[in-house]
């Protein structure tokens, strides 16, 4: 599992080079790759089709509880299998529909990174992991919305979908922490387990608010839906990817996973079925409304998302079921439309619905396939869409509440559904021929008509033998989600009954409606100008304030003049101290001086005497003498109690300091005389304080000892298990070597520094 | 000895923040020698002054005969003392390369250069 | 730079051997006494900025054979090194591995990733500071 995890990522390393050696067919060379990561996945579906969830652990950070373990249900294997298999169509695809862009070689990097990102998001066990995984997902789909990248609208909405992703990713990463402390472990295996703890405990509402913020960001719902159709500045195999079966549904796949342990509380199912309803609405209201062939595609992406937060909200058996088997459906026909979408842009040029019409004598395959994806995308009997339709609507009807608002957004959507579908699958196949940009001289090739026909034609067959879809994944899949078995069945025909007749009544209206697109179109003009305060937006208006607030920061903080910066550090360091002195109630016992001294006396004399000396002479060669006697002074302190080493240090060093500043101050101007009296009281003052604080907490920390020292550790092994005789020099080589190693790091930096700057000169490049 | 080190520690970080108050250049360079000083005494002290009482071990004994200084605070303050060096090098020869670009030891026309 | 000076420049000529014998004495007995990587290295880097300071620049560096930047990186190269051993062994990075030897003449010698690692300390120490301190002083020229 982990190699075939990793497997993706070492492919995605090489691929540029199997690119540059495989040319034409690098499309099919890499596709190995996938097809081989779902026959693997293959492997375990006899398993986990009789109910069988399996653990794969391997240690990653023990020392923090976090491992790499990966949890193979029939969720997770649904998804798997998915992104497997709709992933080597995609780079099938993608072989040929940027077959000679100049960065080819790079797409198939990143593509095969956010799959191998997406895989382990959904197999991950350890919700580290699975976070660790949900940002990749996150970074590659950025770097893959904007492959364009000399596009600027490409850049910008990349950008945008990234922030929206990735801000709800910071909230979730709170959540899982929340998730984590509330129940007891990091694997989800164990949390699944102990639901009741979760939902009871103090944290689960604040845990419950992040992590739906985190899945509804990534999954597109009301408010968030904006990035989505956004981010078809993409590539089309990128769209048909990411919004098929992947990006947009790790949002989805996080609630399901979560259900046995969120999940059955009223704010729960309140929640998710309306947000869900409501982005079911939005969705196919706005892919109505829309021409752009890519736009309707996505939304109507942000539909299916709604109805399966709709679903997993309303969390009944039967809902649970519909929408395992409505996330099924939707991958196969997306995929097929969306790349459909890519052949029509390839070969006639087509982005925008109005463009096309009547190409079905000149693309006839693809047309064919098309229609048969859209009928599943419309719920047509008999294909897979139905059943799922027919079982969604069937899951609302008999929701535990809100029955009323939730059956009116179906049945909307449901009519409005009918007619994208039809837009979709009548439109650019049927009626007079339009004249498009590219006129079509041949059918799409092979590699990319593979993935429209393999998918529109599963959409079929599971239509026509449910059982086979059933008992194969969605009734494991509905069980994982539920967390208990499941009684519920897939079937073409439940009889007549509400649902049918529903399907039956939007069918109708819906295909009204689409006779009267134009009309209905034209009727909702107004929607652009009410879209224009939509949570759009809210986003620019953020992204605005986010510019503004840098720009004042730095021009108030960042303004150029150390001694501000100084002065803010300073302010804010005494400021905080004594914050925290009063909070934890610190206080200087009485201070009691004991008897210095002759010795002591000299040595604290000469330090004052040298310290004020080097603040106040007016000459340089006085201050830097002044600092000579401070600083052997200083090590003069460290021989007397008892620190010899350093105190051998401090000698040389001050030597080899004084040498150096005589080397290079006096290639510097005299001392100037730069401030006014007050500035310098002002300053002195400032100074005091800081130094003030430093002494105040010094005597409050003499005899505050918290913690034992380590060095009694130190001093005691020296010796039995250092082999040394010299404490402190075991310390730095043995016992923590690696902080020397840090140590001696930023020495040899320094003094590369010093050598660049002295031998690399700006001119020199003139 | 460390409470009376406490008011030099104290006075030392004054002298250093005054001096990095300044505007001249070369008064920076003092304050940061003073600074790093500062720190240093301040760890010492803190670990506890004890004379007489080295982190060593006589030969053939398996611990220091009595009690012994803080070994740990004396490794810190050692490599700090050499990295304080090797950070003023890299300030000192940064600063005479500014100096040497923009011809200002005022750091306000310094600020002013990059306008 | 040279300061010329008949005393200066006959104490660094002789002094100078003797420093950096006394500087690689200190590294090897830092174990046990006061001494050690980063005291042996400073002793031995004074050594040569005393023998720059009483001769001249080209005299210091004919003096040290090697660039100090190909000390600093040798340094830093034995000292990583010396981790290793122990992540080969199962163990944790950077665990101490000792060889005792028994030589004859010398008696017992114990060899350690401890001494390797002390001597890239020295040596790192000493092509900080004579990098920064020989290129300084040739900027002065």
């Amino acid at each position: 599992m982990l190699y075939a995890i990793l497997s993706t990522f070492l492919v995605a390393a090489i691929a540029p080079a199997v690119h540059r050696v495989t040319g034409r067919a690098s499309g099919w060379v890499l596709g190995i790759l996938p097809a081989a990561l779902f026959l693997y996945f293959l492997s375990f579906l006899p398993a986990v089709s009789s109910g069988e969830s399996i653990v794969l652990s391997w240690p990653w950070l023990p020392g923090l509880d976090i491992h790499l373990s990966f949890l193979v249900d029939g969720l997770s294997l649904l998804f798997a299998l998915l992104i497997s298999g709709i992933g080597f169509f995609i780079v099938t695809y993608a072989g040929r529909y940027l077959e000679g862009h100049r960065d080819l070689g790079r797409f198939y990097v990143i593509i095969l990174a956010f799959m191998g990102s997406m895989l382990g998001l959904v197999l991950a066990d350890n919700l580290i992991a699975m976070f660790v995984f949900w940002e990749l997902t996150s970074i590659t789909s950025y770097l893959l919305i904007g492959y364009n990248h000399e596009n600027a609208d490409a850049r910008k909405y990349a950008l945008q979908g990234l922030i929206v992703t990735v801000g709800g990713g910071l909230a979730l990463l709170a959540g899982i922490v929340m998730l984590a402390m509330a129940g007891g472990s990091y694997e989800l295996s164990e949390i699944l387990a102990n639901g009741d703890v979760v939902r009871e405990h103090s944290l689960y509402l604040p845990l419950l608010i992040l992590i739906l913020i985190g899945a509804f960001t990534k999954s597109a719902q009301v408010p968030f839906h904006f990035w989505l159709p956004r981010a078809m500045a993409a590539p089309t195999p990128v769209s048909a990817y990411l919004h098929s079966a992947t990006m947009v549904k790790a949002g989805v796949y996080l609630l399901a996973r979560l259900n046995p342990s969120l999940g059955g509380t009223e704010i729960w199912f309140t929640t998710l079925a309306l947000f869900g309803a409501l982005t079911m609405f939005t969705g196919v209201f706005l892919a109505f409304r829309s021409t752009g062939v890519k736009q309707v595609l996505a939304y109507s992406t942000v539909m299916a998302l709604g109805t399966l937060t709709m679903l997993i909200g309303i969390g009944t058996e039967t809902a649970l079921m519909a929408a395992m088997a409505f996330l099924l459906a939707h991958s196969l026909y997306k995929g097929a439309l969306f790349m459909v979408a890519g052949i029509l842009d390839h070969e006639a040029g087509a982005k925008d619905f109005l463009q096309t019409g009547g190409l079905r004598t000149a693309l006839p395959v693809t047309a064919a396939f098309a229609i048969l994806a859209a009928l599943s995308l419309g719920g047509v009997i008999p294909l897979f869409g139905f059943v799922a339709k027919e079982l969604m609507l069937e899951s609302v009807l008999e929701a535990p509440g809100l029955v009323g608002i939730l059956t009116l957004l179906a049945v909307l959507t449901a009519i409005l559904g009918v007619a994208v579908a039809a837009i979709v699958g009548i439109r650019p196949w049927f009626g007079s021929r339009v004249e498009t940009p590219k006129t079509p001289h041949h059918e799409a090739p092979p590699a990319m008509l593979a993935g429209p026909v393999v998918l529109a034609s599963l959409g079929l067959i599971f239509g026509l033998g449910p059982g086979l879809a059933d008992e194969g994944l969605v009734n494991a899949a509905a069980a994982s989600v539920q967390g208990a078995p499941v009684d519920a069945y897939l079937a073409l025909w439940h009889g007549v009954n509400w649902p049918l007749a529903i399907s039956a009544f939007s069918l109708i209206a819906g295909g009204l409606l689409y006779w009267r697109w134009e009309q209905a179109r034209r009727a909702l003009a107004w929607v652009d100008q009410a879209a224009e305060y939509g949570p759009e937006k809210g986003y620019f208006k953020m992204m605005d304030g986010l510019v503004w607030i840098s720009e004042w920061q730095t021009r108030v903080l960042q303004n150029g003049y150390l001694r501000y910066y100084v002065i803010v550090i300073v302010a804010m360091t005494a400021g905080l101290v004594g914050v925290t002195a009063q909070l934890f109630d610190v206080s200087v016992s009485a201070v009691h001086f004991e008897r210095l001294q002759i010795h002591e006396m000299a040595i604290i004399a000469i330090l004052v005497a040298s310290m004020l000396f080097a603040v106040l002479t007016r000459s340089r060669l006085g201050a830097v003498a002044a600092l000579g006697s401070l600083g052997f002074t200083v090590a003069l302190v460290y021989v007397l109690y008892s620190a010899a080493d350093v105190g051998i240090t401090q000698v040389l060093v001050e030597t080899l300091t004084v040498i150096l500043l005589v080397l290079v101050l006096f290639r510097l101007p005299g001392f100037l005389s730069l401030s006014s009296t007050a500035l310098r009281l002002r300053d002195a003052g400032i100074a005091l304080v800081a130094g003030g604080m430093i002494t105040l907490l010094m005597l409050s920390t003499l005899d505050a000892r918290l913690f034992d020292s380590i060095s009694q550790y130190f001093i005691e092994e020296s010796e039995p298990s250092g082999y040394g005789r010299n404490i402190v020099n075991v310390v730095l080589v043995d016992f923590r070597a690696l902080d020397t190693l840090g140590e001696i790091f930023v020495l040899a930096l320094a003094a590369i520094g010093v050598y660049a700057m002295i031998r690399f000169r700006a001119e020199d490049r003139r | 000895m460390e409470v009376v080190m406490a008011f030099v520690v104290g006075g030392m970080y004054a002298a250093a923040i005054y001096m990095m108050l300044r505007r001249s250049i070369v008064k920076l360079v003092i304050g940061l020698v003073l600074l790093s000083n500062a720190a240093n005494l301040l760890i010492f002290t803190l670990a506890g002054m004890k004379s007489g009482a080295p982190p060593l071990i006589p030969p053939g004994m398996s611990m220091p005969d009595g009690a012994a200084a803080d070994p740990l605070a004396q490794a810190v303050v050692l490599t700090a003392i050499v990295i304080g060096f090797g950070v003023l090098a890299f300030a000192v020869v940064l600063i005479h390369r500014a100096y040497e670009v923009v011809k200002a030891d005022d750091m306000d026309q310094m600020k002013d250069t990059d306008r | 730079m040279s300061m010329h000076s008949l005393i200066l420049r006959t104490a660094g000529h002789f002094l100078l051997p003797l420093l950096l014998l006394f500087s690689v004495f200190l590294l090897l007995r830092g174990h046990d006494e006061p001494g050690g990587g980063f005291i042996g290295g400073l002793v031995a880097a004074a050594a040569i900025v005393l023998y720059l300071f009483s001769m001249d620049i080209r005299s210091a560096r004919k003096v040290l054979r090697v660039d100090p930047r190909d000390l600093l990186g040798a340094g830093m190269v034995l000292a990583v090194v010396s981790a290793l051993p122990a992540a080969f062994l199962g163990q944790a990075f950077f665990t101490a591995q000792w060889w005792e030897f028994t030589v004859p003449v010398f008696g017992e010698i114990k060899l350690s990733t401890v001494l390797i690692f002390d001597i890239g300390v020295y040596l790192v120490v000493i092509g900080s500071v004579l990098t920064i301190m020989l290129n300084l002083a040739e900027a002065e020229d």
